[in-house]
């Protein structure tokens, strides 16, 4: 896949070295890196390798976060969710050390049992047969039975 | 009306409200029309927490329309004291009645409910959530008394947790309402709310006291300040005082200006103000019933 990567991208992806089959999370805000690991749940336990760049220059965020994840091509369910906290986010998929697809991730109008939701007096907290739904909004998510909004720290609530 | 359930009055678009409140108005001025309107039905009561008004109008609404009710009684002596989750109970009662009403603690109950069942579910209140009901019945006291065009109305005492106001400023927001939020900056209206009502590009102005724009309003709806929301006694007492009215507090209103209150009141209005024309809170509470059969009426209507 031919791209745009300038001299000066190039010179920073050598700091997070290549992978070979897997997916590479590029332009994700920065400072986010590892929570976008946390909404993956990788925490090194399950021998992923793993590249992580925390504010590395970009062109287009300034200061960006990348993520290569080595061996795992994420869903659509993971990269909705990864949305919420990283909309600026590219999905690169590699494929022997090829981009076999790339695209930049879309946030959902509605997310679910994904999130649980911190307001304690909400039914969802129950022990009821119930699947937490937030609607996502500009800045923030909703959850659509208490309405209780959530604008920041929103990967804390990641089940 | 198009809707199946009655969950929070966000819902309930101008044309619904207006809809519902004039077939109030048609069935309070002539109760017998829908005396016997429905003989076979049956309304559900699932009330998981404390009620008095809201129950009891509720089932009178049911019955003067003809129809009856079941009650699934104290939560003490029910199968939820065993366990049962609120969406199992639900979907077992509905199999006894043709529409259900639920009020239940936690916020968003309602919503969950009604997506277990088939019959019209309407929203008795839902912890601090929402009282749709509740609104639909202070809306029609406010047109009746002050009318809803041009409405300037203050909303005065416990704002934060007060599931009747949310609903109603909600509500307010389709009539262009000039609406006054009056309350100790501990018990604000929940941010939610704000954000919802700006979205909606409501008229909203928050104040710390009455005093302020008590000669602008058209209707102050005073609510009830709870003892358990302060830790501390001293503390309840003194703010408490400030958001309660008498005489004394009305001499700088307009002589035209409609009291109301969700009740049950404690202190928040002082008996004098009862025999006044300014009181409208027990001609409010008996709209309830008018309101709600107007309302099943509607519901029920649509589903036979």
């Amino acid at each position: 896949m031919s791209d745009d990567t300038s001299a000066d991208d190039t010179a920073h992806e050598l700091r997070v070295s290549k992978i070979r089959n897997g997916t590479v999370i590029d332009h994700v805000r920065a400072g986010q890196a590892l929570n976008v690991l946390a909404i993956l749940g990788i925490d090194g336990s399950q021998n992923e390798e793993v590249s992580v760049g925390i504010n590395v220059p970009s062109d287009r965020l300034a200061r960006k976060d990348i993520v290569k994840v080595e061996g795992r091509e994420l869903s659509q369910e993971e990269v909705d969710v990864l949305s919420l906290i990283a909309p600026d986010a590219t999905i690169n998929i590699v494929r022997e050390y090829e981009v076999t697809s790339k695209h930049r991730v879309e946030r959902p109008e509605e997310v679910q049992d994904v999130l649980h939701c911190p307001n304690a007096a909400c039914i969802t907290t129950e022990d009821e047969p119930v699947t937490s739904r937030f609607e996502v909004l500009e800045d923030g998510v909703r959850c659509l039975y208490c309405g209780t909004i959530v604008r920041e720290s929103i990967a804390d609530l990641i089940d | 009306m198009r809707h199946d359930n009655v969950i929070t009055s966000k819902q309930l678009s101008r044309e619904d409200i207006e809809t519902i409140l004039d077939r109030a108005a048609e069935i309070d001025a002539d109760p017998s029309a829908v005396a016997n309107a429905y003989p076979e039905t049956i309304l559900g009561l699932l009330f998981f927490e404390p009620s008095t008004r809201t129950k009891l109008s509720f089932e009178t609404a049911m019955k003067r329309l003809g129809g009856n009710v079941i009650d699934i009684g104290s939560i003490e002596s029910s199968s939820v004291k065993k366990g049962e989750t609120l969406a199992d109970t639900v979907r077992v009662i509905e199999g006894y009645a043709d529409a259900l009403v639920v009020r239940h603690p936690k916020q968003g109950s309602a919503t969950m409910a009604a997506e277990f069942v088939d019959v019209p579910l309407i929203n008795a209140g839902d912890g601090a959530g929402h009282h749709p009901t509740q609104t639909l019945l202070d809306l029609y006291t406010i047109r009746e008394n002050a009318g809803l065009k041009d409405l300037s109305i203050g909303i005065m005492g416990d704002l934060k947790y007060g599931r009747t106001v949310h609903s109603l400023a909600y509500a307010l927001s389709n009539f262009d309402a000039h609406q006054h939020f009056i309350s100790p900056e501990s018990l604000q209206l929940p941010r939610e709310v704000v954000f919802d009502l700006h979205q909606e590009g409501a008229s909203v102005r928050e104040h710390e006291s009455l005093g302020e724009i008590l000669s602008t309003l058209d209707v102050l709806y005073v609510t009830r300040i709870q003892r358990e929301r302060f830790p501390d006694e001293n503390e309840y007492q003194k703010i408490a005082g400030e958001y309660q009215i008498d005489m004394n507090t009305l001499e700088a209103a307009s002589d035209d200006l409609t009291v109301m209150h969700p009740l049950p009141r404690v202190d928040e209005i002082a008996p004098e103000i009862d025999e006044t024309a300014h009181a409208a809170y027990f001609e409010q509470a008996h709209n309830g019933v008018p309101v709600r059969m107007a309302l099943l009426d509607l519901l029920l209507g649509d589903a036979q």
